[in-house]
Parts: structure tokens; C-alpha cells; sequence
């Protein structure tokens, strides 16, 4: 069985003054297996972001279902972690505090919310860290402290929307590095919308292509690349292979986004 | 010189404090030379002496710490009195939409009625004792506070409130630990125009109907042509604004630490 199942999820933002309603998501449907690391790539405002929202319970689909472990998504919940493009930690907490707001809000004792958060923050590399303020860190350590607050959850599934999308190229590439170490070493279920074509081929075991808006998906591409993954891989013949045919794919869908196709 | 004028180009503290004291010393000049030169007849202006010694005796033979006190007091009740009621609602307006629907018409045309205008009617209602001083400072505070308070908490980024969700929040969690340490800076300062505000409304207060307190002292002033006490009064009124101004400031800084440097 499936870990997560999107069942003909489709999305129509609903008509303002006078415009036709718009429909952002094409009924789509996919199938994700435990411990896959799905990266979802798509030109800007193809849908694929509010595909990601639908699954975390952020908006509800138009028709459709989402399945997580059989169980109907209603509404968001700690069992799927989150990390968003825009930097979401709370200002008025600490790093530390920021990893344990979940463990909080469901009633972890203490002392544990301690060591969970301790745990987490030294593996995305921010041990020493704990006590800053988040407007003391940099972009990429605002969003390290941000996938370990959604890792200290325990979820079922990591959603994460292009969360290194602010983030210097040089940064990005680190970070993806990072998030792709923590992966080999949880294996959690991951599905990681971007529009970069390295970044999704790089982390992914299987890459999802959307057309332009109203987005469905293209084709399902299964990316089969040994693990443990080093930056190294980025200059292979195999990764460049993949990379040809992804960007064809994009390339007519930007074009079509752009009026420019024909 | 190069640049001591480009647009928002920050000064140095201490040329900032100098500056600051700069135009204090060019207003006591300018009164200096209007009274001190007769070019103001003393009727109409008294001198910065003649103020100054007004205040002296005001102090020592007519006791006016006691108005001072009695105006404070009457500041201070009316204030808190509209702070207790407005910052829960405002904060109830700001996060439910309903709520902000069923008062929102309501307080923009609350807010417009004068406060000064309610005063026959609240002697009417309360006699001319304390009560009905401070109730004009509550209803011109109450509403316009209602309403900021409400702007604020509507205002607060809608992507941590959506973290919070992801992370397992309740509703009554995202009210309580993101909403309100959010806007809880902003109410902060709000409260400190709001209490500027307060001010203006005690006097016009103690105009009417009043038998103690600064503006009954500036009315009784009035009836002898004593412009030196009138004077004074009103520059006592600037100097305690400007003392709760500071210790408002420091509050801020130190109940909110997070928000400095940004």
C-alpha cells in the first residue's frame, strides 16, 4: 500500500469580481511509496505548490482525495512536517524554542522536548545555535532550524516547498546535500516541490513533472542514482543524461506558461 | 557634508541627542526674545523666568503636586479602564473574522464621536466627579483602541500561523502562541499612542465641571491673566508625556527584546 495516495486532487480558486473562477490544478492523481523522496518540478504558478498545500491539509481540493496511510486528510497535522519558501520560524522564540513548539503544543514533557530538539539541531549542524534569536541567523540557518523543527515532530511524511527558493546558489547546494544526508540516514517519505532542475534530479528517487497551469502531471520520471549521493554526482553522465531530458520537458512548459510555444 | 542629507542615512547617537537638545534650546530662545525683548506684551506671553517662578509658586503655595496627582490618576483609570476592554476585544476582532464583521461597522462610527461632545450628557449620567472624568477618557480611547488593536492582530503573517497548523497547533494554540506573541509589540506601542491621546481628552475634561487637576488649575489661571501658571501647566502636561513616552520605550525593549534590529 501506498504511504501517501492523491486521488483526482484538483483545485479552482473560487471567482473574483467579475473574473472567470481559476483553475490552478488539473485532477491528478500519485502515488508515493514509504521512504521515496519525490521531487515535484514545474514552471512557476503551475499548481504544484498548491498540490504540496492540499496534501499538508492547508487547502482543502476542489474534488478529489489525499490518503496518508489510509487515512483521509481533513486539516494539517503533525504528521506531516512542513518547511515552507518563506522563512516561518517564530521571532519571539529561541532556535531551541522554535524545534520544540510542536513537542509543546502536543504536551511532550519537558525535558524531552529538550533532547528531541538538541538531537535535531545538531544534525542539520547548529549545535551552539540553540540559544540565537532567529533574526541573529543567516537564511540557510533559519531554514536548518526550520526542517529540524519539522523533523522533532516525528512525522510520516516532509513536505517542503521550495525551502531553499531564498537561498544563494552556493547555500542551496549545501543545503540540499544536508537534506538529502538526513534522508539517507531516516529514510523518511519526502516530496519536495522546486523549480530547479539540479535540485530535483540530485535529492529525488523519483522526479514528478508538471505542465503549465491548470498543472497535471507530465511524467514520472524514477531517477536511479546510487546512494549515499555527494555533490560529486552533479557532473556524472548519468545526471547529465537526466538533466537533458528534464529540461526539454520544463523547457515547453515555460514556453507555454510564456504564450511563446509554436 | 557629502551625504548628511541622503534620505534615510541613519545619524550617530550622539549627534542625535545633540540635535535633539538643539531645537529645545531654539524654542526657549525664540520665547526668550519675544518676552525678554518686548516685542510680546506680557499679558498675552509670559517670560521663561516669569513661567518658571509661576510654576515655583504653584508647587509651594497652592499645592499643585496634588492636581498633578489627581489628573495623573484620572489618566491612568480612564486608560487601563478602555485597555481592559478594548485589547481583548480588538484581539477577538483581530483573529475571527466574525467577530470583526458584527463590531467593525460599529466602532468606525464610535470612534468618530467626540469625546469633549459627551461631556454635558456624562455629567448628566455621573455627576461631576471622578467617574465622569474618567469615563471621557474611556470613550475617547476606547474605540480608536478596539479598532488598531484589531488591524494588528489581523495583520500578523499568515504563513506562521500555517506553521504552527502543520506543527499539530490547535486553534486555541495558534490564538495563544503565535497570534498573540506576534502583535504583542505592536498593542504594546499602540497602547502608548493611545495613552498620548489620553491626555488631550483629561484636560478638556477638567475644563468643565472640575474643582482639582492641571486644567482646572489652567482655567482658574485664566480668570487672573496668570499666562506664566497656564504656560506651566501645559509644559507639565509635555513633561510627563514625555516620561511615560520613555518608560513605554524601555518596556518595549525589554519585554520584547526580539524585535529590536528590526
Amino acid at each position: 500500500m501506498s504511504k501517501l495516495s492523491i486521488r483526482g486532487v484538483s483545485k479552482q480558486f473560487p471567482a473574483r469580481r467579475g473574473a472567470a473562477p481559476t483553475r490552478a490544478l488539473e485532477p491528478t492523481s500519485l502515488e508515493v511509496a514509504d521512504n521515496d523522496f519525490i521531487t515535484v518540478l514545474g514552471p512557476s504558478g503551475c499548481g504544484k505548490s498548491t498540490m504540496l498545500r492540499i496534501v499538508a491539509g492547508l487547502e482543502t481540493p476542489t474534488e478529489g482525495t489525499v490518503l496518508l496511510d489510509g487515512q483521509p486528510v481533513t486539516r494539517p497535522g503533525p504528521d506531516r512536517g512542513m518547511v515552507f519558501q518563506s522563512y516561518t520560524l517564530f521571532p519571539w522564540l529561541n532556535v531551541r524554542d522554535n524545534v520544540c513548539f510542536g513537542l509543546r503544543e502536543r504536551g511532550v514533557p519537558r525535558a524531552e522536548q529538550l533532547a528531541v530538539a538538541d538531537r535535531f539541531l545538531a544534525q542539520v549542524g547548529l549545535k551552539g545555535f540553540e540559544n540565537h534569536m532567529p533574526s541573529q541567523l543567516s537564511g540557510g540557518m533559519q531554514q536548518r532550524t526550520a526542517l529540524a523543527r519539522a523533523l522533532a515532530n516525528d512525522p510520516k511524511i516532509l513536505l517542503l516547498d521550495e525551502p531553499f527558493g531564498a537561498l544563494d546558489h552556493q547555500t542551496r547546494e549545501v543545503m540540499q546535500e544536508l537534506l538529502l544526508g538526513v534522508w539517507e540516514q531516516h529514510r523518511k517519505t519526502v516530496l519536495f516541490v522546486t523549480h530547479d532542475i539540479d535540485e530535483a534530479i540530485f535529492m529525488a528517487s523519483r522526479v514528478v513533472v508538471m505542465s503549465a497551469r491548470p498543472g497535471r502531471i507530465k511524467c514520472d520520471i524514477a531517477i536511479d542514482l546510487p546512494h549515499p549521493r555527494s555533490y560529486r554526482i552533479k557532473t556524472t553522465a548519468a545526471f547529465a543524461a537526466y538533466k537533458e531530458r528534464l529540461t526539454e520537458e520544463i523547457r515547453v512548459e515555460t514556453l507555454k506558461t510564456l504564450g511563446m510555444e509554436g | 557634508m557629502d551625504g548628511f542629507f541622503a534620505p534615510l542615512k541613519p545619524v550617530g547617537p550622539g549627534l542625535r541627542l545633540a540635535l535633539g537638545i538643539a531645537c529645545f534650546a531654539l524654542f526657549f530662545l525664540g520665547w526668550g526674545i519675544a518676552t525678554y525683548g518686548g516685542f510680546v506684551r506680557p499679558l498675552f506671553l509670559a517670560s521663561p523666568g516669569e513661567t518658571l517662578a509661576s510654576g515655583w509658586a504653584l508647587f509651594v503655595e497652592y499645592g499643585f503636586a496634588r492636581d498633578v496627582l489627581i489628573t495623573v490618576g484620572r489618566v491612568v483609570g480612564g486608560f487601563l479602564l478602555a485597555a481592559v476592554l478594548a485589547v481583548p476585544l480588538g484581539i477577538l476582532m483581530g483573529a475571527f473574522k466574525p467577530v470583526d464583521a458584527f463590531f467593525q461597522g460599529f466602532m468606525s462610527f464610535a470612534r468618530y464621536l467626540p469625546a469633549s461632545a459627551f461631556i454635558p450628557l456624562l455629567i448628566l449620567w455621573a455627576g461631576v466627579g471622578e467617574l465622569q472624568k474618567v469615563l471621557v477618557i474611556f470613550i475617547g480611547s476606547v474605540f480608536q483602541l478596539v479598532i488598531m488593536v484589531g488591524v494588528i492582530v489581523g495583520s500578523v503573517r499568515m504563513d506562521l500561523l500555517e506553521a504552527a497548523y502543520t506543527l499539530g497547533a490547535s486553534r486555541r494554540g495558534v490564538v495563544l502562541r503565535v497570534l498573540l506573541p506576534a502583535a504583542a509589540p505592536q498593542i504594546f506601542e499602540a497602547l502608548r499612542l493611545v495613552l498620548g491621546w489620553a491626555w488631550t481628552y483629561v484636560i478638556v475634561a477638567e475644563l468643565v465641571g472640575a474643582s482639582r487637576g492641571i486644567g482646572h488649575m489652567i482655567i482658574e489661571a485664566q480668570r487672573f491673566l496668570d499666562t506664566g501658571q497656564m504656560i506651566f501647566g501645559i509644559f507639565i502636561i509635555g513633561l510627563i508625556g514625555l516620561i511615560t513616552d520613555f518608560l513605554f520605550q524601555a518596556g518595549n525593549a525589554r519585554l520584547f527584546p526580539w524585535t529590536r534590529g528590526r
